[in-house]
């Protein structure tokens, strides 16, 4: 098993210091890194995957040798366009892009800095650290999926475009086999060319869905129907955003192209009320919905099929800024995103947030967000930033000014009107923010006119009001601690419980492994309707962003000042017991 | 916890009693900590005695049938699991051993164990180990199924439950003595109040005019990945710190490591004074977790899955106010219980319930009394209540700001 | 049209090699992820959940859900979603 081809090797050039930390190397993360190293910062990207691309942009990997993977993709070609700019980064040292590691928490160290609280990997930065004026945060992170290493790398600035995840709805059956989401049934296809089944369909509601069945069905999956929640009619209301949004309309009916193709039938204003099977998935129940979005009885029919690919939206991946501090607010589908301001900044000094964590928008919008987070953050750090330059690090600018310089405007098939030539990115890239005066009018346009579109779209693929309806009394809603529908509502009728977090307390019910990611809105929906108002919502706060390794935590708990990345010896045994406060008992 | 231990002994005893709570049920502190009830760790003295009695309560609760099946003890997940305090050398043990003969002479079951007991005990113990000392009192509960559970069979014996609403006010008569509270929905009318506000309970002795102070001290605990049963009991390790220059000889206790019937291992609780700081502080995770590791190395490949937190409810000299306040007469404090609240919850309960009746305790709570503070008070030094030594003082106003999240486990 | 995702992409992947899940030879294109695998070869179910028995295996595919859980090499509770086996790794599905 490999997780990466770095993962023992931590002396892969990794600096003290950065200016900026660019947390997910999906478009917002990409275009930022790119483009703050343009403009003469020191980057760092840390990255779940292996690849840059984040969720939309993924690619087969490499062993697969893949000579098409454009056609799995929308806008291809701004990617490889931005990937090649990041390469010549890396190359050139100006990036260090650290694949495959997985950030459990942001530290803030310039308030800590002082009382010496040490952090593994602060290494000799701190002197240097009291001296400079701003910001300064330590990135944990583990190496590989459930890896057995960590890293901290410090950085004036934090650029937060960790993406979003899938927001699921329960329902009888959901749990059965060959019921997956929408977008992981397209993120293993374009990742390792597989489809879940023969006959797959596919559910829920949001643009994501036509995507999806489009790409199945290229990938010769059979789609027997797309099954789509919300009301197409909706649209109409909104003419303007839309017809201010062309190139969105042909991406979309390109999908729609590709269904009509395959014989794909899309219903809308239906929901799949039930997934049948033993094993695994064998049939869906589908029912049309009233204008209430309640099922319409005796309207239910069968559909056979050996997979179901289902999605209600996506929700923004959070617990990194929340912990940070980062404020918060709530779209118009009820999902959480970061509140920024135009710059993209979040209101903690020293964190900016682009991407589907500020609003789920696409891949267009991450890339310009990003584009303009960097040059926020470019304008932001004192010229050339705080870092300590590795010797010689040429700039990759010249190099790349042969290739074609994209922006975000390229990002899709409308472009070349917004196409940023290499003079006006070589410009940037002498290490200047001064310049980019123009460029960022017009992102900014491009941005307000792709959000309208958004907007549009949450409204309309909002979640059908009466999905609880579904559920029987046995039906898990928590699939990782399998907590059924009673017992939620048990917990809200009979127990106290008034809120998500105290359904979990008194459930389990977001407490398992995927805390809460998966149930987290069908509880706080179920919770709202349980205690007849709007139950006090907020965003759940998971302190660790992901798992780490108790050894990895250990590293370094006694040794402040030690190197990061393991070097230290396993600590604990040895250690003299701290004097925090003697005789403390336990609780 | 302490409010629901409160309201469940009031109403056996034939009390009309109204639960008043801002948030949830188990929405403060009862929701953020662990649900260890501990005798090991407590020094003989008025707390250690206590957690006794309060040791005795939680049995009888446990065995509490309850009306729709099962007993009290089962929901609530309550373990009479034993607790198995670690000594890594000679030197701990000795004082360890010490420190266990005065427990027993205060009438705690402690039994001394050597090397190879230690690995019967818990087969995946560190092999360095010198020896330990085994208490079948402790015991365990998940505190959210247990407050919330306790609080149903108070409802059950005529307990009235409003939740959601916030006390902003406490009235009383031309004599001072309290008459009800008011909160932001009405005024509930009654003889006695109970202060049952945990770490916010001097920011409600303040609202009856008087001085209380409790603070927050903040805790952080880890928690692993579901695991087939590793840890068996309560482990923790006594740490010997020989403080050659006082003389002193401390005994210092690590984090509790202890399995749970769904799997995890939590490991916890971290101690600081940083008023309501939800910062997660990265290096005291990080002991947390070496602590673990030191005691199971097994742990060290294991996945912490989270990490939440909670502000514990403490007193300057660490120990609860128990009892009515003779500065205001009908208000009684039932509070203060740092990281003990969930153990001594009964005991507390059952105790003020003694005196709403009219009974006299048959139990010393004089050094539980509120007023002892009252000194500090009047020479204006000590600690404002709801404030901290080292952090910022919280806001007067009890916002949303101030309540806690995170999650837990036990 | 009925193509492979394979052909779709005109891949032409390194030479196949085998991983045992559960002692049972399984083939494995380099690069794909495990859950892929699975899914390549029919299986969908790899894990027992803890409280029902029920079967599970993927379902969200990158990374979140923690349903795919399986163990490599003697690795528990890995996500098969995103590890990426290898010639001769010894997959065991229920631990
Ligand atoms: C499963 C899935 C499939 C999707 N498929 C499509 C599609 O086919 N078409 C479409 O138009 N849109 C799709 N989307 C929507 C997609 O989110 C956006 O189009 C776009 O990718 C958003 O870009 P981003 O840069 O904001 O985030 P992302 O592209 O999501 O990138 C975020 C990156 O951050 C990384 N990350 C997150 N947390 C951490 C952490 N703690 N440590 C390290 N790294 C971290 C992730 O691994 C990821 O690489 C999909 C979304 C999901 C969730
Ligand atoms: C990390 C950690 C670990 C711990 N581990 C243990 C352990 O293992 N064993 C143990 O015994 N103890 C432990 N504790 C301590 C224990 O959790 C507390 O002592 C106990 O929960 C206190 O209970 P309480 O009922 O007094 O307070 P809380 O549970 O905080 O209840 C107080 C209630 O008062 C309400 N309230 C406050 N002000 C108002 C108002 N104005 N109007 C209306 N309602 C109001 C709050 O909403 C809250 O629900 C731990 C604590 C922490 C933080
Ligand atoms: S399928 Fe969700 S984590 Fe692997």
């Amino acid at each position: 098993m490999t997780d990466v081809n770095d993962v023992n090797d931590l002396n892969d050039g990794v600096r003290d210091r950065y200016d900026l930390a660019v947390i997910g190397a999906g478009p917002a993360g990409f275009a930022a890194a790119v483009t703050a190293a343009d403009a003469g910062l020191a980057v760092v990207i840390l990255d779940a995957g292996r690849a840059a691309g984040g969720q939309f942009y993924r690619q087969p990997a490499a062993a697969l040798r893949a000579a098409r993977p454009d056609r799995l993709h929308h806008g291809w070609r701004a990617y490889t366009a931005w990937t090649g700019r990041l390469a010549a980064h890396v190359a050139a040292g100006t990036i260090n892009h650290l694949t495959d590691h997985h950030v459990w928490t942001v530290e803030r160290l310039d308030a800590d800095a002082a009382d010496g609280r040490g952090l593994a990997g602060a290494g000799s930065a701190t002197a240097e650290t009291a001296a400079s004026p701003g910001t300064l945060f330590a990135v944990h992170a583990v190496i590989g999926a459930g890896g057995a290493t960590g890293r901290a790398v410090q950085a004036s600035a934090v650029l937060l475009a960790t993406g979003a995840y899938e927001r699921q709805l329960p329902f009888p059956g959901w749990t059965l086999p060959g019921v997956v989401t929408a977008g992981g049934a397209q993120a293993q296809l374009k990742d390792s060319l597989v489809v879940p089944g023969r006959r797959v369909v596919v559910a829920g509601t949001g643009p994501l869905l036509l995507s999806v069945a489009a790409s199945l069905a290229l990938a010769g999956a059979k789609v027997p129907a797309v099954v789509e929640a919300a009301d197409p009619l909706r649209y109409a209301r909104h003419a303007k955003a839309l017809a201010l949004n062309p190139g969105k309309l042909i991406e979309g009916a390109g999908y729609a192209a590709t269904l009509v193709r395959h014989g794909i039938p899309v219903r809308p204003r239906h929901v799949v009320v039930a997934a049948h099977g033993e094993r695994r998935v064998e049939a869906v129940s589908i029912a049309r919905t009233d204008r209430a979005g309640r099922p319409v009885p005796g309207r239910e029919r069968m559909i056979t099929c050996d997979a179901l690919a289902v999605g209600y939206g996506l929700d923004a991946q959070l617990e990194i800024a929340l912990e940070l501090g980062c404020g918060t607010r709530r779209e118009p589908d009820g999902g959480w995103v970061l509140t920024v301001d135009a710059q993209q900044r979040t209101g903690v000094p020293g964190v900016w947030a682009a991407g589907e964590t500020t609003g789920v928008g696409g891949a267009q919008l991450a890339l310009i967000e990003g584009e303009l987070a960097a040059h926020s953050i470019a304008a932001t750090l004192p010229a050339g930033g705080f870092a300590v330059r590795a010797a010689g690090a040429s700039r990759p600018g010249r190099a790349m000014s042969q290739t074609a310089q994209p922006s975000a405007g390229d990002g899709g098939e409308t472009g070349s009107a917004d196409r940023v030539g290499p003079v006006a990115a070589a410009g940037r890239s002498v290490g200047s923010a001064a310049r980019p005066g123009r460029k960022v009018a017009k992102l900014v346009r491009r941005r307000a006119r792709l959000r309208a579109f958004a907007d549009v779209l949450q409204q309309v693929h909002t979640l059908p009001e009466r999905w609880s309806d579904n559920l029987r009394a046995d039906t898990a809603v928590c699939r990782c601690e399998e907590v059924p529908y009673a017992a939620v509502r048990d917990a809200v009728t009979d127990l106290g419980a008034t809120d998500s977090r105290s359904v979990k307390l008194l459930t389990r019910a977001g407490m398992g492994w995927c805390q809460g990611r998966m149930c987290g809105t069908a509880v706080q929906c179920l919770v709202g309707e349980l205690t007849g108002g709007e139950a006090k919502a907020a965003p759940a706060a998971r302190p660790l962003a992901c798992p780490v390794p108790l050894g990895v935590l250990a590293e370094g708990a006694f040794a402040p000042a030690a190197p990061a990345s393991g070097t230290s010896p396993a600590p604990a045994a040895a250690a003299p017991p701290h004097a925090e406060r003697p005789a403390d008992p336990p609780d | 916890m302490v409010g629901a231990a409160c309201a469940y002994y009031a109403a056996r005893a034939g009390l009309a009693v109204t639960v008043v709570d801002r948030g949830p049920v188990a929405g403060g502190t009862t929701g953020a900590g662990e649900g260890n009830l501990l005798v090991s760790d407590k020094e003989p003295g008025p707390e250690l005695d206590l957690a006794l009695r309060s040791a005795q309560l939680w049995e009888e609760l446990a065995a509490e049938e309850l009306p729709g099946g099962g007993t009290l003890g089962q929901v609530a997940e309550y373990e009479a699991k034993g607790g198995l305090v670690v000594a890594a050398d000679p030197a701990r043990l000795a004082a360890l051993t010490a420190f266990a003969a005065g427990q027993t002479a205060a009438g705690v079951t402690a039994r001394p164990v050597d090397g190879d007991g230690l690995r019967a005990l818990e087969p995946h113990l560190a092999r360095d180990q010198a020896g330990g000392v085994y208490y079948p009192q402790d015991a365990q509960v998940q505190p959210a199924l247990a407050a919330a559970h306790l609080l149903r069979q108070a409802r059950l014996a005529g307990a009235a439950l409003r939740l959601g609403e916030n006390v902003v006010g406490i009235d009383t008569d031309k004599e001072g003595r309290v008459a009800g509270v008011r909160t932001d929905r009405g005024r509930i009318a009654a003889p006695a109040v109970i202060n049952a506000a945990g770490t916010w309970g001097g920011e409600l002795a303040a609202l009856a005019g008087v001085f209380l102070p409790v603070m927050p001290r903040r805790g952080f605990v880890l928690v692993t990945a579901p695991l087939p049963p590793l840890v068996r009991h309560k482990v923790y390790a006594a740490d010997y710190v020989a403080d050659v220059a006082s003389d002193s000889a401390d005994l210092q206790t690590s984090a509790v490591v202890e399995g749970t019937p769904s799997g995890p291992v939590l490991i916890g609780a971290s101690r600081e004074r940083v008023g309501y700081d939800r910062t997660l502080s990265v290096p005291v995770l990080r002991r947390l977790a070496a602590q673990a590791v030191a005691l199971f190395p097994r742990l060290a490949e294991v996945p912490a899955m989270r990490a939440y937190r909670g502000f514990r409810p403490y007193m300057p000299d660490h120990l609860p106010a128990i009892g009515e306040d003779p500065r205001r007469p009908g208000l009684f404090h039932a509070c203060g219980h740092e990281g003990a609240g969930i153990g001594l919850a009964p005991a507390t309960g059952f105790f003020i319930a003694q005196q709403l009746v009219g009974e006299k305790p048959d139990f010393d709570l004089a050094p539980f009394r509120p007023d002892r503070f009252e000194a500090d008070a009047a020479a204006g030094g000590g600690v404002p209540y709801g404030g901290s030594e080292t952090g910022p003082d919280i806001s007067p106003e009890i916002g949303p700001e101030s309540r806690l999240d995170g999650g837990a486990d036990r | 049209m009925t193509g492979t995702p394979r052909d779709l992409v005109a891949a032409r992947p390194g030479p196949e090699f085998t991983v045992r899940v559960d002692g049972r030879p399984v083939p494995a294109l380099p690069g794909q992820t495990l859950a892929a695998v699975l899914w390549a070869a029919g299986i969908t179910a790899w894990r027992t959940s803890r409280v029902t028995g029920e079967p599970r295996g993927a379902f969200c595919g990158i990374g979140a859900c923690f349903d795919c859980l399986i163990t490599v090499n003697g690795v528990r509770d890995q996500r098969a979603c995103l590890v990426r086996p290898e010639p001769g790794d010894e997959v065991r599905t229920r631990d």
